[in-house]
């Protein structure tokens, strides 16, 4: 069992509660996730190829084609974002201490250090439907105490824009390759809700650029259990793609 | 006698013969995805300068900035997706050369569009309430509905601006010779958007076919474009490239990588790249490529 593994399985757990709704990964892990939890825990989620189709079946990661059940063309996820049956999960250069998330640029952003992508649909994506973050790599150069730009809003931020940000809001999951967590935490902060197995309180709070808020009794992320494993060697990801985000140790 | 509506094909040289320095230019597709790759190489041959470019950006955003055309600048991203930091827009942002930005989130951008398509000065939305959107960009105004919420409350929405264009670029797989045309690939993207939020719009397109070709092999559904919307046509085959134009022909990833990594290298490394590939014309252009196909396979 690898680490890969346990946070596909931590991804897919984000997405079990969730009903019929139309789940949104944005890169490797997330959309690993989130077809894992087609296949288990929530079959009625709703999952496209990523670019405009919706799909009945649960293909592989590198598989080109599948059963059609809808049309999701750009202009269409915009409706469904407004709409708000969505879980998107998205990366993040930069989270900061209050769940706010940065994929714009490093630096100011009149004249950034570094350019990244923009803020792309982080925006409007925080205030009207569910969202989660992918760190595959947890370092203190992410976790940060505040962001550069805040692209994805957190709670807080949202609170403090007033009701109509705060009504939809609904910063979900955070996972990383050493643990999971969320922002509930006093004083809407980020709040360590499990650890991977393998992985101290210790090693996160190293890695974590603030100070990060740890329960008393603060359990081991669940292991993959054999079906989804085979799933998830078997089935989804046979060639290993998972293991360029998230090394075999 | 009945006459016909009126045939607006056009070179490419004269489509950007209709421009002038200053103007608001939308460009069609989606970053690396059915840009009007043909008209943007001609732009960037011209002697045009200082316009405002409104776009999903991808290498079109890259090539133009690249090259000092942009003042203005409004975008929610510029990606090539399989290169995911276009190197050119990189540049441009880290050494400051583009005056003026307006970084929208990429909902708020197709509001701003269809607001301008519908003559209005603004449309509220959601997005942008908490970001830095709202604080990078302070002329963008928030608005309280006039009518109560579920709670009772009247809510403050951010009333995204119109984004009226004077031109829209965009590129489609058919048109016919009035204007017409069709996508055949996936998604229409939000060419019909733009092309209704400019004062005029010029199609390039895969293939010029008769109006009845239009429907020969596809549904009606996807007539994107009606030639009310549409002021010339151009036909330039391969002229999405090296973005999708789906099903004619996909990305080309090969091509996109030698750009990005000419884009990211040294000056003499793009300068190189740019004598190769953007200082001819478009049969050069497209030659060019052929020959680096060649060279590649």
């Amino acid at each position: 069992m690898t680490r890969a593994d346990v946070c596909a399985a931590a991804i897919a757990d984000a997405f079990k509660d969730d009903g019929e709704i139309f789940a949104s990964p944005m890169g490797l892990l997330p959309m690993l996730g989130v077809r894992l939890a087609k296949l288990t825990s929530n079959p009625d989620l709703v999952i496209s190829d990523g670019e405009s189709l919706f799909l009945a079946g649960v293909p592989p990661l590198t598989a080109l084609g599948d059963v059609v059940e809808g049309w999701i063309p750009f202009r269409k996820v915009f409706d469904v974002v407004a709409y708000g049956k969505r879980h998107v999960m998205m990366g993040a250069t930069q989270v900061d201490r209050h769940g706010n998330q940065n994929i714009s640029a490093i630096g100011d952003w009149a004249r950034p250090k570094r350019q990244l992508l923009g803020s792309r649909g982080a925006p409007g994506n925080t205030v009207n439907n569910r969202t989660s973050y992918w760190v595959p790599k947890h370092s203190p150069r992410v976790f940060v105490e505040r962001v550069d730009i805040v692209s994805g809003v957190g709670p807080k931020r949202a609170a403090e824009a007033g009701p109509a940000a705060a009504r939809f809001n609904d910063i979900h999951r955070i996972v990383t390759n050493l643990a999971v967590l969320d922002v509930k935490g006093t004083d809407d902060t980020v709040r360590l809700l499990s650890l991977h197995p393998g992985v101290s309180a210790d090693d996160v709070r190293s890695a974590t650029g603030f100070e990060i808020e740890l329960p008393d009794d603060l359990p081991t992320t669940r292991e993959p259990t054999m079906e989804e494993q085979v799933i998830i060697r078997e089935v989804l990801d046979p060639k290993g793609l998972r293991f360029k985000e998230v090394p075999a140790e | 006698m009945t006459k016909g509506p009126r045939d607006k094909r056009m070179s490419i040289d004269e489509v950007v013969g209709e421009l002038r320095d200053g103007m608001t230019v939308g460009i069609g597709g989606w970053g690396p995805r059915r840009k009007p790759m043909a008209l943007v190489r001609a732009v960037l041959r011209s002697e045009l300068k200082d316009l405002t470019i409104v776009s999903w950006g991808g290498a079109d955003v890259g090539l133009l900035a690249r090259a000092g055309k942009i003042r203005k600048l409004v975008y929610a991203f510029v990606s090539l997706d399989s290169v995911p930091l276009e190197p050119n827009f990189q540049k441009a942002r880290q050494e400051g050369t583009i005056p003026e930005l307006v970084e929208l989130d990429e909902g708020m951008f197709q509001t701003g569009l269809r607001a301008a398509a519908q003559r209005l000065p603004f449309l509220p939305m959601r997005a942008g309430l908490g970001s830095d959107v709202l604080v990078n960009q302070p002329w963008i105004q928030t608005v309280t509905s006039p009518y109560d919420g579920p709670d009772g409350r009247q809510e403050e929405l951010v009333a995204v601006p119109a984004l009226p264009l004077d031109v829209a670029l965009v590129h489609l797989n058919r048109a016919d010779r009035h204007g017409n045309a069709t996508y055949l690939g996936p998604d229409p993207y939000f060419d019909d958007l733009f092309a209704m939020a400019a004062e005029r719009t010029y199609v390039s397109c895969e293939q010029i076919v008769d109006t009845a070709g239009l429907t020969v092999d596809t549904p009606v559904q996807r007539l994107l474009l009606s030639r009310m919307m549409v002021a010339g046509v151009v036909e330039t085959p391969n002229g999405a490239h090296f973005t999708t134009c789906t099903p004619d022909y996909e990305r080309d990833e090969r091509f996109q990588r030698a750009y990005a990594a000419a884009a990211g290298r040294s000056d003499e490394d793009w300068a190189a790249f740019s004598a190769r590939f953007l200082e001819g014309d478009e049969a050069t252009y497209q030659a060019a490529v052929q020959a680096f196909q060649e060279e590649q396979a």
